[in-house]
């Protein structure tokens, strides 16, 4: 009897075993599917509620701006097939296609180009980039409530044109077109099932791709639009997007072949991934900067001696080569390398040329005049949201500072209680990143404009600094504009109210399957310039 | 019995009544809010959103809401998904948590016993000491370590199964997080046979069953099993509530989109409603699982009865 009870347990183990081996060793890797990881699952795939750079993967795959990306990442016609613009700049008015059709059918039509930037305002919407369209005439005052949505200074003349008025000149008003939360919206399926219209069962799109299905914390499926007016230079029939939130399960199903891209990689795999996957690694400077901020709010960091003393200290290449190690680049200004309309040499922090030797004793100086030294330490607390690569350059930075003398308490919290501190000032110095919402330098330059610590978080606050962002706001001659907002950025470091620390670098795998990908600041990278080879 | 069920039925209503108030109002209470992520808002766009999801008004106000809308089965739209009511969510999510953790617990049900009787009818032999090392390691081994050993092992190396992803619960796909869910589960419960086995056998009336001539087989299968097993069936409310929790570390693991990871992900984002809804299911699920364990122990257990 006994032998019969490991005979069955050792057959059922067998078996298992068998089947197992039996079955189709290779994945689900075929010419027709493209797996792409977008390293979170979307919080919505309306156009007009996203809020994220992973949410735009599938958004620009299902929708069509005004204008869209090529292949590079910069804006070129989309529903729009030209434009002029007034000779202030502060006018712009589109030609729309007639070839571009919802999915069900009706054609897009500039009635549902302003239904959706109209949306898009509306504070019943609650739009979370709503702010991105302030530009647009009326658009704040419409948002806030204090003017009814047709208020905005957009308006549709015939079924095929489309006039914007802006508030200044923006130069990166067409790139900012490429952003989903300016995209038409449809009207007629919007008005027949309001919020619902984004479900499974209501949903039309206008871009290269139609909606499948969504698996919650699974993936999103979509397909070839065959409506789609460029359908015949679309090359992959279907998108699987896989919600890859753990970093080292996607690396681990790149690896198997399940997903052939993803949009992340584990910081600490890179070395290795360097050495055994080459070319499926793609590192490229990205419009992203990491920083410090000081809270000036607070004494001693009102004092510019202590702040500049501690920028000093931080020896940003250590971090980038020797801790972080994926080829971010060092900064001393804010705006990073590559950004639109910012010509001419980068803004760099006075002390960024000299020996660290020199920095190390000009600090001590800094800090004896703010009177602080032997007997007397400088005593800060560096607050980071938990991460393991903020943990390492925190306390790298920590060690840094030691060598003035400076004592660091390290404090850590999760996202949400880290970002509520920094809004309501409850930090001294605070780890912060922030990422482009579009190319232009006075993207990052608000950092310091800001007077409601929504972002500007070191509560900085310089009339000057604010007369030259005006000046450049109403400034149409991008040459000029740009010298204006060089000016103003060296103004900015020369207070240090931040510490910025490096330039984030993308970080992409891609199957070397893949084809038609190119490399850009923006990190974007539509499904329909990319093939799959067989 | 009936009576007693009703009566256990509705001594549940206070305890849930107790968990949804501790859980509203801790979330609450939690620093930092849905809105405070890396891409902070601006303080108009905020009111806008806030509005929305009527979090400007009282927090008492708020909470009768949410009690009034659970009442009709409302538990309100997700913060962080969008596209989706708390409820759908919870609908397509469960049956993947349902199948992850009963395939687990069956698998380690057969197995479990099946190495815990043999261990005990080999006491102290070469048999038992091999089955029970093996348990002892599985039990200390955490599954956040047997997850991507196995799936470095079968996934890379050898290329036999996916690593990760559910694709539509395809067997092939549920293997390596089954296995990793049920492994430390196998362990306990083969432990827990083996220990009350010896014991039963040393029992009066299997050495009564033994004088009468009973085949060995007979008196496993029909005297000395249904006694034994009664810890095991006691063990099965632990057991579900470490398949929910293993489930948590699994799901993540193996990129599942099962209901466990909303846990995590909900308190991280403060999406309130979300948790909320995940901590109703869950305690409802407990609540349950333990009154069916108590009816299951009486009809096995004659010394065990109801009124």
């Amino acid at each position: 009897m006994k032998n019969r009870w490991i005979r069955a347990s050792f057959a059922l183990l067998a078996g298992l075993a068998v089947m197992t081996v039996g079955m189709e060793t290779a994945s689900a890797a075929d010419a027709t599917t493209l797996h792409r990881g977008t390293s979170g699952e979307p919080g919505s795939i309306d156009p007009q509620r996203i809020n994220g750079v992973w949410e735009q993967v599938v958004v620009l795959d299902l929708f069509l701006g005004l204008t869209t990306d090529d292949a590079n990442g910069d804006p070129i016609p989309g529903l729009a097939k030209s434009w002029t613009v007034s000779p202030d700049k502060t006018r712009y008015t589109f030609k729309l296609r007639d070839d571009v059709k919802w999915t069900d059918g009706t054609p897009v039509t500039a009635e549902d180009a302003v239904f959706g930037l109209r949306r898009a305002l509306d504070p019943a919407t609650a739009t979370p980039s709503a702010s991105l369209l302030y530009v647009i005439k009326n658009g704040a005052a419409v948002n806030t409530g204090k003017m009814p949505v047709d208020k905005i200074g957009v308006s549709a003349p015939d079924s095929h044109t489309v006039v914007i008025d802006l508030t200044s000149p923006t130069p990166y008003f067409l790139a900012l077109l490429t952003n989903p939360v300016t995209y038409p919206a449809p009207k007629h399926v919007i008005d027949k099932y309001g919020k619902d219209w984004i479900k499974p069962d209501h949903i039309v799109t206008d871009g290269a791709y139609k909606f499948v299905d969504w698996v919650p914390q699974g993936h999103i499926t979509a397909e070839k639009n065959p409506g789609f007016y460029d359908a015949k230079n679309v090359h992959i029939p279907r998108v699987v997007y896989e919600f890859t939130e753990d970093r080292s399960t996607a690396l681990r199903r790149f690896r198997a072949g399940e997903i052939d891209i993803n949009n992340d990689v584990p910081v600490d795999q890179i070395p290795w991934l360097k050495a055994n996957m080459p070319d499926a690694l793609h590192l490229t400077p990205y419009l992203a900067t990491y920083y410090y901020v000081f809270n000036m709010s607070k004494p001693p960091f009102n004092d510019k001696r202590v702040r500049l003393a501690l920028s000093m200290l931080v020896e940003r290449d250590v971090i980038t080569d020797k801790i972080i190690r994926v080829g971010d680049i060092p900064a001393f200004g804010v705006v990073p390398p590559n950004t639109a309309n910012y010509d001419g040499p980068a803004v760099k922090a006075s002390f960024a040329d000299m020996g660290m030797a020199e920095r190390v004793k000009k600090a001590r100086e800094l800090l004896t005049e703010a009177g602080y030294g032997p007997g007397f330490p400088l005593h800060v607390t560096l607050r980071y949201n938990t991460s393991d690569n903020h943990k390492k350059i925190a306390t790298a930075v920590a060690a840094m500072w030691k060598r003035a003398g400076v004592l660091t308490d390290l404090e850590n919290a999760d996202v949400a209680v880290h970002y509520a501190a920094l809004r309501e000032g409850d930090f001294e110095i605070a780890r912060a990143g922030w990422v482009a919402d579009y190319n232009d330098p006075q993207n990052f330059l608000a950092l310091f404009q800001d007077k409601t610590a929504t972002i500007n978080y070191s509560r900085y606050n310089n009339p000057a600094f604010d007369k030259l962002m005006d000046a450049a706001a109403n400034t149409a001659d991008l040459k000029a504009r740009s010298a204006i907002l060089h000016k103003a950025e060296a103004m900015a470091i020369d207070d240090a109210p931040v510490l910025p620390i490096y330039f984030y670098v993308s970080k992409n795998l891609v199957s070397t399957r893949v084809k038609g990908w190119v490399d850009n600041a923006e990190d974007i990278h539509p499904t329909r310039y990319l093939s799959l080879q067989p | 019995m009936i009576a007693y069920f009703l009566r256990r039925l509705i001594s549940a209503i206070p305890t849930l009544l107790a968990i949804i108030t501790i859980a509203f109002f801790m979330m609450r209470i939690a620093p930092g809010g849905p809105f405070d992520t890396e891409r902070r808002l601006p303080p108009e766009v905020e009111a806008n959103l806030e509005k929305a999801y009527h979090l400007n008004e009282p927090l008492v106000a708020q909470y009768w809401d949410y009690l009034g809308g659970i009442l009709h089965g409302d538990f309100g739209p997700s913060f962080r998904y969008k596209d989706f009511t708390v409820t759908e969510l919870i609908r397509a999510g469960f049956p993947v948590s349902l199948k992850l953790g009963l395939s687990a617990i069956v698998i380690a049900l057969v197995l479990g016993i099946a190495f815990g009787t043999y261990a005990a009818l080999r006491q102290n032999r070469l048999g038992d000491h091999a089955v029970m090392g093996l348990a002892v390691t599985g039990i200390a081994i955490p599954n956040y370590v047997v997850a991507p050993l196995l799936t470095l092992v079968l996934g890379i190396y050898l290329g036999w199964l996916p690593v990760g992803g559910w694709n539509d619960g395809a067997f092939r796909n549920m293997i390596l997080p089954v296995a990793t869910l049920a492994l430390p589960l196998i362990a306990y419960v083969t432990r827990l046979t083996r220990g009350s086995m010896i014991e039963v056998l040393r029992a009066n009336y299997i050495r009564t069953a033994r004088a009468k001539g009973l085949p060995m087989r007979l008196i496993v299968w029909r005297h000395a099993l249904p006694a034994a097993i009664l810890p095991v069936i006691t063990y099965l409310g632990p057991a579900a509530a470490a398949v929910l929790t293993g489930s948590l570390v699994v799901e993540q693991i193996f990129g599942l989109p099962g209901i466990g990871r909303y846990f995590i992900q909900g308190a991280l984002n403060r999406d309130y409603t979300l948790v909320m809804g995940v901590v109703i299911f869950y305690a409802s699920l407990i609540i349950l699982l333990n009154l069916m364990v108590d009816l299951l122990y009486a009809l096995l257990d004659p010394k065990v009865s109801y009124r």
